[in-house]
C-alpha cells in the first residue's frame, strides 16, 4: 500500500528534474534570469526531498541560504552585467550535440552502476529524526574545529569579494 | 514502488548530469556558474540520502559544510565574474579565449 510520502517522493523528484532541465536547457528562453528562477524552483523542490529524508534543518537551510542568499546574489550580478547579448548569440550546434551525447553516456553509466550495484543489508535501528538538536549536538561536539575554520573561510570570502569588487583593481 | 536509496541516488545522478549539460552547452559564465551549483546540489542530495538510509547523521553535517562553502564560493566567483566583465565587457566564454588580460 503506497503511502503519501512515497507518492510525494515521485512528485518532488519529477519536479526537481523538470525544473533542473528548464534551468540549464530551456527551449523557450535563454535568458539568464529565467535560468535563475528555475534554479530557485529546483532548490525548493529539492528541499521537499530533504524533508522526505527527515533532514528538516537542512531543508530550511537549503531554502534560506540557496533560494534566499545565493540566488539574490546571482540576480544582482545578472542585473549588474548586460546579459541581453546571451539571447542574440547562436548556440554552437556541434558543442551542444556532443555535450548532450557525453552527458547521456555519463547518466547511463551512473544509473546503471546504481541499479546493478549490490544493495547491502539495511541498517537496523530507529529512523533518524534529523532534528536541529541532534544535528547541533554532533556539529558542536565532533565537528567543532571544522565549524570554526568555516567561519574563517566565510570571512576570507567576504574580504576577497569586497576587494575584487573595488574599481581600481591593482 | 516504495522509494529506496537507489531511487534517490538516481535522481541525484540525473541532476548531476543536467548540471554537467549546462556547463558543457551554455556559453554564459553566470549560467555556467548556476549549473555548477546544480551539480553541488546533486551531491548534497546523494549525501543526505546516504545519511538517511545508513541512519548516520555525519552525512547531514557534511552537507551543512558544503552549503556554507558553496555560499563562500559563489560570493568570490561572482565577484571575479564582475571584475572580468569590467575589464572585457563580456561574460561569454567564447570571447574570453586569451590568457593575457
Amino acid at each position: 500500500m503506497p503511502q503519501l510520502s512515497d507518492l510525494l517522493f515521485y512528485v518532488f523528484a519529477g519536479l526537481t528534474l523538470l525544473f533542473g532541465f528548464l534551468c540549464v536547457a530551456n527551449p523557450l528562453s535563454r535568458n539568464p534570469v529565467t535560468s535563475a528562477m528555475f534554479l530557485v524552483l529546483t532548490i525548493l523542490s529539492m528541499a521537499g526531498l530533504f524533508v522526505l529524508l527527515n533532514a528538516f534543518f537542512l531543508a530550511a537551510v537549503q531554502i534560506l541560504v540557496y533560494a534566499g542568499a545565493v540566488m539574490v546574489l546571482f540576480l544582482f550580478v545578472i542585473m549588474l552585467l548586460d546579459m541581453k547579448e546571451e539571447e542574440r548569440r547562436r548556440l554552437n550546434k556541434a558543442v551542444v550535440g556532443l555535450g548532450s551525447l557525453a552527458v547521456l553516456v555519463l547518466a547511463g553509466i551512473l544509473v546503471r552502476a546504481i541499479v546493478s550495484g549490490s544493495k547491502g543489508a539495511a541498517v537496523e535501528g530507529a529512523p533518524l529524526e534529523g532534528s536541529t538538536r541532534a544535528l547541533g549536538r554532533i556539529l558542536f561536539e565532533s565537528y567543532l574545529l571544522p565549524f570554526e575554520i568555516l567561519s574563517i573561510l566565510l570571512l576570507v570570502a567576504m574580504v576577497g569579494a569586497i576587494l575584487l569588487s573595488k574599481r581600481d583593481l591593482k | 514502488m516504495i522509494p529506496g536509496l537507489s531511487h534517490y541516488l538516481i535522481v541525484s545522478a540525473l541532476l548531476f548530469s543536467l548540471g554537467l549539460l549546462g556547463v558543457l552547452a551554455r556559453r554564459n559564465l553566470v549560467v555556467i556558474y548556476m549549473s555548477l551549483e546544480l551539480m553541488l546540489n546533486a551531491a548534497n542530495l546523494a549525501l543526505v540520502s546516504f545519511s538517511h538510509f545508513n541512519k548516520n547523521l555525519n552525512g547531514q553535517v557534511i552537507v551543512f559544510f558544503i552549503i556554507a562553502v558553496a555560499a563562500a564560493e559563489v560570493a568570490v566567483g561572482l565577484a571575479l565574474i564582475v571584475a572580468l566583465f569590467r575589464k572585457r565587457q563580456t561574460a561569454h566564454v567564447e570571447d574570453l579565449v586569451s590568457l593575457k588580460l
